[in-house]
């Protein structure tokens, strides 16, 4: 079997005013053909202005099986909302 | 459709009760399971296979059609058609990338086609002999297509379900353009009507066995409802097609091959005549007219584009160590 040829993740912005959105992955052998590669297969009708390709293997991501203790310091604070306070209606639209 | 850098941190789970019980919880709650998630093993090889098989599908189902590049016969046909046939290819590695968040690779799929081990849509099996075929494949195949995916928008499986959205919202135009041709055919001088019902004629039943088997013989298709890898049953999604295709067919004025195809007032749907499962499973098991020229063109393909991937690879590397030499002589 030959080599595995690389994998890259697409991201696209749809159109000026949008960030970048991540839309799939290609395997490409570098980022020339990476790009050319993400134009054939996520915007063969006009879904987007601009791509970037990042190499798949660049990516650090956190650990999901450790999302509760990630994400807890999150949830428990629930005066980081606004409904957490108290406003009388007369004060109008806050 | 998932970013796989972040995948490889596939561990094996121990399937106890306790496990299974809590995974099909979350599946009973609509929640998606997204790739490295824990997963019952029998779950991850079943999306594999079924994930693989219809990229399979897509990639293969390009050669039928792309027969009849050269020869459509106007400009604006040719076009469409062209379109059509890119479209599948980009179907087709959506589904990869989907079926690679489980830890499989493009080159062991792409070597298990090669080889008989995975299969591909037991339609593409079949010749298109006309310009006929064209329109009725767009219009039966994609429309049975279509059936069978738009359910699949919502399968539990993230990666699957998203390429299916996009997937779904490329496919209405397959459908229409081989109507059209079908309309224009159908329209035409009797020769044209008659080659565009000859077309109905060859491919209606292998329209309905892409649906698959008989529920009652369906090898996965309890545990794939209950996983919600599935929605519908082969026979429900099979009885919608044939319900919304019937009158498509009256309008173009041509006949379904089925004299047992009649309006069942009681049950509210068509009941149609009985499928020839010995020719489906002849096929399946890879004795279609055209199995073996399939596997053929797309191994060549594979083989004869062999060197433009290591030419790529090879540049790619030659580029890096250029790059890394000129960085070190910088530094110096």
């Amino acid at each position: 079997m030959s080599a595995e040829t690389p994998l890259w993740e697409v991201f696209i912005r749809p159109r000026n005013g949008l960030s970048h959105r991540h839309v799939g992955s290609v395997h490409a052998a570098d980022e020339v053909l990476a790009i050319q590669a993400a134009r054939d297969v996520y915007t063969r009708r006009g879904e987007g202005l601009s791509i970037w390709v990042v190499p798949s293997a660049a990516i650090t991501a956190s650990d999901p099986d450790a999302k509760g203790e990630m994400f807890e310091p999150a949830e428990s604070k629930i005066y980081r909302h606004p409904t957490f306070y108290d406003i009388p209606d007369e004060v109008g639209h806050m | 459709m998932y970013s796989q850098g972040l995948i490889g941190a596939h561990h094996e789970v121990e399937e106890t009760p306790e496990f299974l019980a809590a995974f099909q919880r979350r599946i009973d709650a609509e929640e998606k399971i997204e790739p490295n998630d824990p997963m019952p093993e029998a779950y991850r090889k079943t999306l594999i296979r079924q994930i693989g098989q219809h990229a399979h599908s897509e990639i293969v189902g390009m050669l039928p059609e792309g027969n009849w590049i050269t020869r459509a016969p106007s400009l604006r046909r040719k076009a469409a058609l062209l379109a059509k046939v890119q479209d599948e290819g980009g179907h087709g590695l959506y589904l990869y990338a989907a079926a690679e968040t489980l830890g499989v690779s493009r080159e062991e799929m792409t070597e298990q086609l090669h080889d008989g081990r995975a299969k591909f849509s037991s339609i593409f099996n079949y010749p298109t002999l006309s310009w006929a075929d064209i329109g009725a494949i767009g219009w039966l195949v994609d429309g049975a297509a279509i059936m069978n995916q738009i359910p699949l928008c919502r399968c539990s499986y993230g990666p699957y379900a998203r390429a299916m959205i996009r997937v779904c919202k490329e496919e209405s135009f397959h459908q229409r353009q081989g109507y059209e041709i079908m309309m224009t055919l159908a329209r035409g001088t009797p020769e044209q009507k008659a080659m565009a019902q000859d077309a109905l004629d060859r491919l209606w039943q292998p329209a309905l066995m892409m649906f698959g088997p008989h529920d009652s013989d369906s090898a996965h298709g309890e545990q794939s409802m209950k996983w919600k890898i599935k929605r519908f049953t082969n026979d429900e999604l099979r009885q919608r097609f044939v319900d919304a295709t019937v009158p498509q067919a009256e309008y173009l004025g041509l006949t379904i091959p089925d004299s047992d195809l009649k309006w069942n007032e009681e049950r509210g749907h068509y009941d149609f005549g009985p499928i020839d499962w010995n020719e489906f499973w002849r096929v399946v098991k890879g004795g279609g007219p055209m199995t073996r020229d399939r596997v053929r063109d797309r191994r060549k393909a594979w083989e004869d584009g062999a060197w433009v991937r290591e030419a790529a690879l090879a540049h790619a590397a030659k580029r890096r160590a250029r790059a890394a030499a000129a960085a070190k002589t910088a530094a110096e």
